[in-house]
């Protein structure tokens, strides 16, 4: 019975039931929602589900598989904890949108054909932007418009491309896509966008560091994870994406690296994380997609622990500017050790999840021979040791004490920050229990000798750089500033050339105007001229004069009809 | 700016000499790491792995590197904090 419910949809159903608990029972009803949806999950066969004639087309309600699981299972764990870690929060809108997005992000993982992936797509964007809202200051409602219309754009491309390849082949199947097709590119145009491809990047350090402390958390697991699922289902093995990913791995790093807001530093961190999932898919073979599928479910949860205990910073302190934090160690150290868990979790320390997960996109780099991908990529490891692993915890809870005395955070989001960091640790030590449910059989051993100790060596020496970095004042101090990014080019520039443009069009408007009024002066002159008081036209005549003129006109008028 | 006063406690990580200690453990460490290189056997896919500490000296040039270049970009993005209000 419940296998005919299309997964996601208990979850967009019982959004709209929130509003109308009170209390402890809606509190456990939204937690009782992502539970029951893993659990729908545990007992679904894989296969094609609810098949129905449109027109000429086979929808599928949704279809079932692998590659699908994966984030399915991870999505539904990252709701359940967002969900707890919101459990403090009276907030309806944000209770009702962070559901519906998470179960609109669900319903697309699990779309069999264009369409419906096209109305997920779109809903995560109409459902997430509340969650931005939801801070209800003018900076977020400006945020959010923008969010707004890349996501929406993003969809519109997606439309585009799907309507393209519907009319050339007649087939709605969302399957392997590729870049043959001109529609194939518009969809890989829309994918890029919510994957935060190097120039379309930027919405995300926009957008997400603007929500609650609590949205962010809901913000960070769902979107970008979606459209890497998307590409690993229709473009695996398309070789731009390797490039592209390396790119995307490598630049974050260094906005991060001088980036004051650390909820911003995390959504650098992100793009940089995703870069590694979108080289895996790019590559195309089977230990790659495996990296890919495993990288993203170990990544939600290690990168929603990381926004949670930045949230419970933002939460307590009200600010994550590094510049204004330091010393939260004293007073929020539980919250401290879960940073850390996290921010070692995503450097990828032995005995956590990154380290089993990522190094399989590293191997596959080196297996394809793509040995400047595989440099980008280590190059890149050392730069989440950097801005995530070390960064993060240390300005936020160590360096200067800025004098803040403040409560632990509340006991919902420690518990939630509390079984992240026990599944970072879970992950780490028991990777078969992730390898079991990839997309194809793993042949991988992350704990060899040579593999620990590369690792450790790599990643405590990038430490050790640090240490003499700081030792010798030669970090970067942390200044409250904004940094440019390819945002400035849409609220800076397109606005400057516009407004120059209105600008100058309203000046020649003027110059018109002028030129009108001064050509009505010239002309209302003439007839002064001659009409006026004074004008020829209106001289008084002498009688004799008149009777000359009448004599002459008289006397011609006789002499021309003897003619 | 302090909200709440200090309970008194002295934390061992204010403690004069302790940010030393943590420097010069990591420099054991490092050392450490950096010569277990010789006891296992090597199964690289690149020439490069071979070279003695090759992870190590990586590590440690990218993250510095890294960090310097970063300083230096600021010269060119670095705006007011209020530069977009």
């Amino acid at each position: 019975m419940i296998e005919a419910v299309p997964p996601g949809l208990i979850l967009i159903v019982g959004a709209l039931v929130v509003p109308f608990l009170r209390g402890h029972l809606r509190a456990a009803f939204m937690l009782a929602l992502p539970v029951l949806g893993f659990w729908q999950l545990l007992q679904i066969t894989p296969g094609i589900y609810g098949e129905a004639q449109f027109l000429d087309y086979t929808l599928v309600l949704f279809r079932v598989d692998q590659l699908s699981l994966v984030f399915g299972y991870v999505f539904f764990i990252a709701v359940l904890l967002s969900v707890i870690y919101s459990l403090h929060i009276t907030d309806t809108v944000q209770q009702v949108a962070g559901l519906a997005y998470a179960g609109a992000a669900i319903g697309a993982v699990f779309s069999g054909d264009l369409i419906s992936l096209f109305i997920f797509w779109e809903l995560t964007a109409i459902t997430s932007v509340f969650l931005i809202w939801a801070s209800r200051t003018e900076r977020s409602y400006k945020v959010g418009i923008r969010y707004l219309v890349i996501q929406v754009g993003s969809g519109v491309l997606l439309l585009t491309g799907a309507v393209l390849i519907i009319g050339e082949t007649g087939n709605v199947t969302f399957g392997q896509i590729g870049l043959d097709s001109l529609g194939g590119k518009f969809i890989l145009a829309s994918f890029g966008i919510k994957a935060a491809f190097p120039f379309l990047h930027n919405w995300l350090q926009d957008s997400y560091p603007e929500s609650t402390p609590t949205g962010t958390v809901f913000l960070s697991a769902f979107t970008t994870k979606l459209a890497i699922y998307a590409l690993a289902r229709g473009y695996a093995g398309t070789e731009m994406l390797i490039w592209v990913g390396a790119t995307m791995t490598a630049f974050p790093v260094f906005f991060a690296v001088i980036e004051n807001n650390l909820r911003r530093v995390l959504a650098y961190s992100l793009n940089n994380q995703l870069g590694f999932m979108v080289v895996g898919i790019g590559i195309g073979t089977e230990l790659s997609l495996n990296g890919t599928a495993a990288h993203a479910f170990a990544h939600i949860i290690y990168k929603a622990l990381l926004f949670m205990s930045m949230g419970a910073v933002l939460h307590r302190v009200g600010t994550t500017k590094a510049s204004e934090l330091g010393g939260l160690y004293k007073s929020m150290p539980w919250t401290t050790g879960f940073c850390i868990i996290g921010a070692a979790s995503i450097s990828g320390f032995p005995l956590l999840s990154g380290f089993i997960s990522k190094a399989m996109i590293l191997t596959a780099a080196a297996d394809g021979g793509y040995w400047i991908t595989w440099s980008v990529l280590l190059f890149a490891s050392a730069g989440v040791m950097e801005h995530s692993g070390i960064k993060i915890p240390f300005f936020a809870f160590f360096a200067h004490d800025n004098g803040h005395r403040v409560r632990e955070a509340p006991f919902n989001m420690l518990v939630a920050m509390a079984i992240a960091s026990a599944l970072c640790i879970y992950l780490g030590i028991n990777p078969a229990t992730l390898y079991a449910i990839l997309p194809f059989p793993v042949d991988y051993a992350p704990y060899t000798f040579a593999h620990v100790i590369t690792s450790l060596q790599l990643l405590v020496f990038a430490a050790l750089a640090f240490a003499v970095l700081m030792r010798y004042g030669w970090y970067p101090d942390e200044k409250p500033s904004t940094n440019l990014d390819t945002d400035w080019i849409y609220r800076r520039l397109i606005p400057g050339v516009v407004s120059r443009f209105l600008a100058s069009l309203a000046e020649a408007r003027n110059e018109l105007r002028r030129w009108r009024s001064a050509l009505a002066t010239y002309l209302l002159g003439r007839v002064f001229h001659y009409h006026g008081p004074r004008g020829i036209l209106a001289r008084t005549w002498a009688i004799s004069g008149a009777a000359l003129w009448v004599m002459v006109l008289l006397g011609g008028y006789l002499l021309v009809y003897y003619l | 700016m302090a909200d709440k006063k200090d309970d008194g406690k002295t934390y061992w990580l204010e403690r004069p000499g302790s940010i030393d200690k943590i420097f010069w453990t990591l420099c054991g460490l490092c050392a450490l790491l950096f010569l277990t290189d010789a006891v296992y056997e090597k199964h690289p896919h690149y020439a490069v792995e071979y070279w003695f500490g090759f992870y190590a000296i990586f590590g440690f040039i990218a993250f510095f590197g890294l960090v310097l270049l970063g300083a230096q970009l600021r010269k060119i993005l670095m705006r007011k904090e209020d530069y977009y209000d």
